[in-house]
């Protein structure tokens, strides 16, 4: 246990209702030595779940409209144990800029010093980034599907009416979408759009 | 003419992005060549984050928000300017039916003035505090707003203090009236349509609209940033030219159904609840009782869009009143110079007469006439205060 981190027992608070997401980045905070990572199940209360938990870092996304209850906790109150700041500074710009690109927010615990979350906050940066990248190519193979599914109906649709083979029916498909400088999927959906109007 | 400028505008889905929503989707901003997109946000942090760092060029923004960013309260210190103000007013506070029947039965006169609904707050809390039960809870939806200093002058006035005797806290919109429901909050200030979905569901009462506590509070700004603007100079102008448009267009009763319906597809409730908002005509009880004020709500009318400094300085004073800011002759003239009439009036035109705008600018139900030029001064006369 040697080589963890000397910030292995910082309290990191992750507030984000995708379950995906999240598992990965704790799975990536744990990995890089952070031992006390922990996140709520529901932003119901969430002032009072964050005073609980009592966290020395917060991460959250920015998609959860309940960051504005973290900005409450800038402001001197009664109920306010230790003071809590958003991961700001003039300096740190570019961290800041790559969080919100990435969609994240970071908080820390007022007198924290930066250097020692900036490692927690990069890692949150790129582990929200592999997500981004993997939501797009997840999305991308569903629209692939997607399209496979339409050309398959069309060729069928075509097959049909014209008495053509299988072959035959993806040629005319492709030929009219290369003339038509369209999709071979869009020029699909036309046919079938067609198809069941004349139906 | 050249290509059209390409423009990132953040906002926040409200009633009060009409006249920004409307010069959008009526084409006054195409016929300024203004090409915009609209990004529709579910926090005012992320707003003002993606304003600060340039992912929008421009936002519908609160006002205190714009003032807070520009001296550096809070978070990374950006200097923004408002050359529009988007609306004026348009929240209401909104209490739970028994919190309702527990003040009317406490009230020593008519509910609807607020001093004497906050007298009764203050005779509640004590009631409350005497029985040893919880004490209240109101949700509102930034530290940096108009719903956070409203509520807090109203109570205040009535002998509350809104850090000791209640429990004030952030709720994003969205979740109020759930939270009324669910018994989690007592009650809340918050924006059109919120106050009133929560009277339609039968689960609040509108105890008082914002223009009540004060008769005029710049609510929403376009806010963008000072080094934007004056890299840009062309494109602010045709932006306040577009939005100016628009904001007539909202004020004009004849375009009444097409700007709810504009709105209303934006915003994500009924074009009646919008038009009734936009015409400060609102059902106030869940039993059918109404209240109107054409003040609810200002876009356009009463020349709402002219930006005020006098209600930047009001803002800045309540941030010093509650201990969100200290006090200092710099940063009252840097809150006031967040406000630019000049860049309004250079497109719209000086102000006219039907630019109704109280004495003191601000027209508070308590206390003395606001004076911006001694702040401390003002505050002084008031007990319930943080330390300055």
């Amino acid at each position: 246990m040697n080589n963890l981190p000397i910030d292995a027992a910082l309290k990191i608070l992750v507030i984000d209702e995708d379950p995906i997401r999240r598992a990965i980045l704790e799975a990536g905070l744990r990995e890089s030595g952070y031992a006390n990572v922990v996140h709520v199940e529901t932003t119901t209360g969430l002032l009072d779940q964050v005073y609980r938990i009592d966290p020395e870092v917060i991460l959250i996304a920015l998609e959860n409209p309940s960051r504005d209850v973290l900005e409450q906790m800038f402001q001197v109150s009664r109920i306010v144990r230790r003071p809590i700041a958003m991961f700001v500074d003039q300096s740190d710009r570019g961290t800041i800029e790559a969080a919100v690109d990435a969609g994240v927010s970071a908080y820390i615990v007022g007198g924290l010093q930066k250097e020692r979350v900036k490692h927690i906050l990069d890692l949150c940066i790129s582990r929200f980034n592999a997500f981004a990248r993997l939501q797009d190519e997840l999305d991308r193979t569903k629209s692939a599907l997607d399209a496979r599914k339409v050309i398959d109906r069309a060729k069928g649709i075509l097959m049909q009416a014209k008495g053509l083979s299988e072959e035959q029916a993806y040629a005319l498909l492709r030929k009219t979408a290369m003339n038509e400088k369209r999709k071979i999927a869009e020029v699909a959906q036309s046919v079938i759009t067609a198809a069941e109007l004349l139906r | 003419m050249s290509a059209p400028a390409k423009l990132r505008i953040g906002y926040i889905p409200l009633a009060d992005a009409a006249a920004l929503i409307v010069a959008v989707d009526k084409g006054f901003a195409a016929a300024e060549h203004l090409d915009i997109e609209l990004v529709r946000e579910v926090s005012w942090s992320n707003v003002r984050d993606k304003l600060n760092i340039g992912l929008f060029d421009a936002a519908h923004l609160l006002a205190p928000v714009a003032i807070a960013s520009s001296l550096g309260l809070g978070h990374v210190k950006v200097s923004i300017l408002a050359p529009f103000v988007l609306a004026g007013n348009g929240n209401a506070i909104t209490v739970s039916p028994p919190l309702f029947a527990a003040l009317a039965g406490a009230a020593g006169g008519d509910i609807t003035s607020p001093i004497v609904s906050a007298r009764a707050l203050a005779h509640t809390v004590a009631a409350r505090r005497a029985k040893g039960q919880e004490p209240l809870t109101l949700g509102m939806t930034f530290p940096f707003s108009n719903h956070n200093y409203q509520l807090r002058f109203w109570m205040a006035a009535g002998g509350v203090d809104p850090d000791e005797d209640v429990r004030l806290v952030v709720l994003p919109p969205p979740y109020m009236v759930d939270s009324l429901a669910k018994g989690h909050v007592d009650g809340f200030c918050v924006g059109a349509p919120w106050n009133s979905l929560a009277v339609d569901i039968g689960v609040g009462r509108i105890l008082h609209f914002g223009s009540e506590i004060i008769a005029r509070a710049a609510e929403k700004v376009l806010a963008v940033r000072a080094a934007w603007a004056g890299d840009h100079p062309d494109i602010v102008t045709r932006l306040i030219r577009a939005l100016e448009r628009a904001a007539q267009f909202v004020a004009d009763p004849a375009n009444g159904d097409g700007v709810a319906e504009l709105v209303a597809a934006r915003v994500g409730v009924t074009a009646e609840l919008i038009r009734r908002t936009l015409e400060g005509r609102l059902k106030v009880a869940p039993d059918g009782g109404t209240r109107t004020d054409a003040r609810y709500l200002l876009v356009g009318r009463e020349g709402a869009a002219r930006p005020h400094p006098v209600q930047a300085a009001w803002a800045y004073a309540q941030m010093v009143r509650w201990g969100q800011a200290p006090m200092s002759a710099d940063l009252l003239a840097a809150a006031q110079a967040v406000f630019r009439p000049d860049l309004y009036d250079a497109v719209a035109g000086s102000p006219t007469a039907t630019a109704r705008v109280p004495e003191d600018g601000v027209g508070a139900f308590a206390g003395p006439a606001f004076a911006p030029a001694d702040i401390a001064g003002h505050l002084s006369s008031w007990t319930i205060k943080r330390p300055g």
